[in-house]
């Protein structure tokens, strides 16, 4: 296309408009490189991000390496920076969430999916967006107002007179902790699970079901057996985006973990995560180092979400290409 | 004149050596309002058109015919350069409006003097009054803009329908409505030449009487160039047709001519529904 | 019927009840938030907390005007950021760019999109609040718009390619160049869709907490200009609820509700003007 434009000037009606013209086809380079240049920056913008996060953590590389991870003193004063605490409270409170967020959501899934019919299904879908729209700090709000004290007064004690004989279950109930951050990050990651794993679910072909339905199975069986096998590299997927949620999540586990850096078997024990001490501890770090040493755990949380993020996306995409292929031959 | 641009193109190719082997008897006083000469047509390594020579006579009709994948869509995509939307495509040859290679001009004010009419109504979600306005609106109109719309929906035969509701959205109309609505918009710019890529292929038969009933009142005003896959259509509406097979033209002449005693047994067969 | 068909049976009908339990249970949790905000928010709104600034620690009454004006003034700032750069990006992505630059961008930008809110902070403080040496609510938008950026870019480049081609064709075989084409025949055809992107966009950042807590910090007072400390709405709610005073547990409250009625409004005119269909039906 480019090279045509450069011809002879030409007589005839061509000429009277040609520079006029011209200059709109100008308009499509100038175009384009406007638009490229806000194109260019969102890359620009996330290397610069990834630099920062890098540059910004020299000191404590360099002072502490690999024991940053593996030691659990975090001294300020002493310039002490032992990471393990947080990275404890980050994968407990996670790995609780998930542990009951992944049954209650792809349960939920499957019936707006399988069972509830079209209109049902969309309205239901309509509502769990709109949970997803919540902002994180009214969860924690409801968190501290209402989860706190139902965990002190009913759900730790329950827990302790039935599954007491478990570490996991012993200590005080203070109401705060590990336990309760999961909790309430379950809340928040169920409708991402949903969503995602609805969607998945809705683009196994309809034959996988039929074909199930056709030699005997129960309803439920077709459903177990064939379909959700068959979205099951999607419904992975929407683990590990609700996990990388969990992990990255700030307010709300700040507001309910109970912000001691402490690492205990029991659930009911107050602790600490990643995001929680980079929101509490930021704005107060003195000296370099102690700034650093946030701005590297800053660095340890985007690296963990990148990863998940990435996987995420990929399963998804694998489940969707398939379902498609398959419905297509 | 565009030779050290592109050499080897005679600048203006009289009517008479636009013939080949599969040209002929062409009344040699027709004037040409386009030539295609000697094309070749690749889409990144497939050739798609084998050395096209043909003339388009000014203020008539010429059906490009043949079988689906013949090329004659892309044959009519190249006379507005419409091809270089798809990435590498590739076009050998010249192909010259009134005398001027097409592919030394500016690409937007070439398209504005030769229009086209797509397969599917494409009508843009805008009111009526604004579709045919807009090429109008890009370009810069002689008539007052009013003016020139009605006179565009009159010539499209559509002013009559239309005229009470200008101004309501272009998807409320029906099928056939909506491509004579496209044909009004693309008549509105006053183009030389009017290609038509299938026009009816989506409409139901009584639609297409009008727009082919159109299409024979429109010749007196700028030369038209069609694409069918309706024998039956050809022959009632142009004046000339062109019959590819597998991307080479292997037979242009009158359209009466064509149908009646045609030259070539691969025509015939065609005409006649033994393939395609 | 065999004792193993009717045990299938049962099974089968159990599960799919669970499914259902689960299905009330996860959609409860929204009218449970709701209910509870709207009884402890709406006993303790008042016309004060729209209209006067926090009294002062330990006191009684006064409102949240500043955060209110505060949030507004960082939302704005956002919007200007965010959406330009994802508005124009998705046009170069969805018209412009070939696929190896798509990618690269694309990539980018669900990147940006994965990374956490608080990380975001940290980018904005060392990178807008270092500079300056201080808090501002210009460090708060940059750290909001930022977020803007990838929901508005990706979701605008869908719906500018469910534009159908035959659109582009129909204008530029009208003589139009490209950028008229899209300016006057793409992006109209796209409206309804790229304005619910920048809705949901707003709406998502609008509730956005922690990438404030070290950019636009805080403020009890009004923020002047826009080199200053600010209040936001989010923020107050975090610091009054885990405060240990009883009228500030009632603001807070009354600050989620405003905030979270605001971001469900949105959510809900997004979706419904996306319902009504983008403007070219597909044929």
């Amino acid at each position: 296309m480019t090279s045509t434009t450069t011809t002879v000037p030409s007589a005839g009606p061509v000429a009277g408009s040609r520079s006029f013209l011209s200059r709109l086809r100008e308009g499509d380079e100038i175009a384009r490189v406007i638009t490229f240049l806000f194109a260019a920056s969102v890359v620009l913008v996330t290397l610069l991000l990834v630099f920062e996060l890098w540059q910004g953590s020299v000191l404590p590389r360099h002072k502490f390496g690999f024991n940053f991870f593996r030691t659990s003193v975090w001294d300020p004063i002493f310039d002490q920076f032992g990471a393990l605490p947080f990275i404890f409270g980050t994968t407990v409170t996670a790995g609780v969430a998930l542990l009951i967020a992944v049954p209650l959501g792809i349960g939920a899934a499957i019936f707006l999916a399988e069972l509830a019919p079209a209109r049902l299904s969309d309205t239901l879908e309509f509502f769990i967006d709109l949970l997803a729209a919540v902002p994180s700090v009214i969860y924690g709000l409801l968190g501290v107002f209402i989860v706190v004290p139902l965990m002190r007064e009913y759900i730790q004690p329950g827990l302790k007179n039935t599954l007491g004989f478990l570490p996991l279950f012993q200590g005080p109930a203070y109401g705060v902790g590990f336990l309760t951050a999961g909790v309430v990050l379950a809340i928040m990651v169920i409708p991402y699970i949903i969503s995602v794993s609805r969607e998945v679910l809705l683009s196994v072909p309809r034959d996988q079901r039929e074909a199930a339905l056709s030699l005997g199975a129960t309803r439920w069986e077709s459903t177990w057996k064939v379909v959700v096998p068959f979205a099951r590299t999607g419904i992975f997927g929407s683990i590990f985006l609700a996990l990388a949620r969990a992990l990255g999540e700030t307010m709300a586990v700040t507001m309910v973990i109970g912000n001691t850096p402490t690492i205990s078997a029991s659930l009911f024990s107050p602790g600490y995560s990643i995001a929680a001490v980079i929101a509490n501890e930021f704005t107060e770090a003195t000296g370099d180092l102690y700034l650093q040493s946030l701005i590297e755990l800053g660095l340890v949380l985007f690296l963990l979400t990148f990863i998940l993020n990435g996987l995420a996306r990929l399963l998804i995409l694998l489940t969707s290409q398939r379902g498609s292929e398959m419905s297509h031959v | 004149m565009h030779a050290s641009v592109r050499p080897a193109v005679p600048v203006n190719i009289p009517p008479t050596t636009v013939t080949s082997a599969a040209t002929r008897e062409m009344p040699a006083a027709l004037s040409m309002r386009m030539t295609i000469f000697k094309v070749n047509f690749y889409y990144g390594s497939k050739q798609t058109l084998f050395d096209i020579t043909l003339g388009i006579a000014t203020n008539k009709v010429t059906a490009l015919i043949g079988p689906s994948g013949c090329g004659k869509s892309t044959l009519i995509r190249t006379l507005n350069r419409m091809y270089e939307t798809v990435r590498n495509a590739r076009l050998e040859g010249e192909i010259l409006l009134d005398g001027q290679s097409i592919l030394a001009q500016d690409v937007t004010s070439l398209r504005r003097r030769v229009g086209m009419v797509f397969q599917r109504p494409n009508p843009f979600p805008k009111s009526i009054f604004d579709n045919v306005a807009y090429g109008l609106r890009i370009n810069g109109s002689k008539l007052p803009l009013s003016e020139a719309v009605e006179k565009s929906l009159r010539h499209a035969a559509l002013w009559e329908e239309v005229k009470d509701h200008l101004h309501k959205s272009a998807y409320e109309l029906s099928g056939g409505q909506q491509q004579r609505l496209c044909i009004a918009r693309a008549l509105a710019v006053e183009p030389e030449v009017l290609l038509l890529d299938e026009p009816c292929s989506a409409l139901d038969p009584i639609s297409t009487a009008k727009i082919e009933e159109l299409l024979v009142q429109l010749k007196d005003l700028c030369t038209i160039v069609t694409v069918t896959h309706n024998m039956q259509q050809a022959a009632r509406i142009s004046d000339f047709t062109a019959f590819l097979l597998v991307g080479q033209l292997i037979e242009f002449s009158p359209t009466p001519q064509l149908f009646t005693t045609p030259g070539d047994p691969r025509t015939e067969a065609y005409i006649t529904g033994r393939f395609g | 019927m065999s004792a193993r068909l009717r045990w299938r049976k049962f099974v089968s009908g159990f599960m799919l009840t669970m499914t259902g339990v689960c299905a009330v249970v996860a959609v409860s949790v929204l009218f449970f938030i709701l209910g509870y905000l709207v009884f402890h928010g709406g006993t303790s709104i008042s016309w004060s907390f729209f209209t006067r600034l926090p009294a002062p620690v330990g006191e009684a009454g006064g409102g949240m005007a500043n955060a209110i004006v505060g949030s507004a003034k960082l939302l704005m700032l956002a919007s200007l950021f965010g959406v330009p750069i994802g508005f124009f990006g998705a046009i170069y992505l969805a018209e412009f760019s070939g696929s190896t630059t798509a990618f690269i961008v694309r990539y980018a930008a669900d990147l940006l999109n994965g990374v956490p809110s608080i990380v975001i902070g940290i980018f904005a403080y060392s990178l807008v609040v270092l500079p300056f040496k201080h808090f501002s609510t210009l460090a708060g938008g940059f750290a909001l718009g930022l977020m803007m950026i990838p929901i508005t870019l990706r979701s605008t480049e869908e719906f500018l390619r469910a534009v159908p081609n035959a659109l582009r064709e129909a204008a530029m075989a009208l003589g139009a160049s490209k950028w008229k084409t899209i300016a006057t025949v793409i992006v109209p055809a796209a409206y309804r869709g790229i304005l619910t992107a920048i809705l949901l966009a707003f709406a998502r950042v609008a509730g956005e907490t922690a990438p404030l807590l070290f950019t636009a910090f805080g403020n009890r007072f009004w923020s002047p200009g826009w080199n200053q400390p600010t209040a936001s709405l989010p923020v107050m709610i975090f610091t009054y609820a885990i405060a240990p005073y009883e009228d500030w547990h009632r603001q807070a409250w009354a600050a989620g509700l405003v905030l979270l009625g605001l971001i469900l409004a949105i959510n809900i005119v997004a979706r419904a003007i996306l319902s009504r269909g983008i403007a070219v039906p597909r044929s």
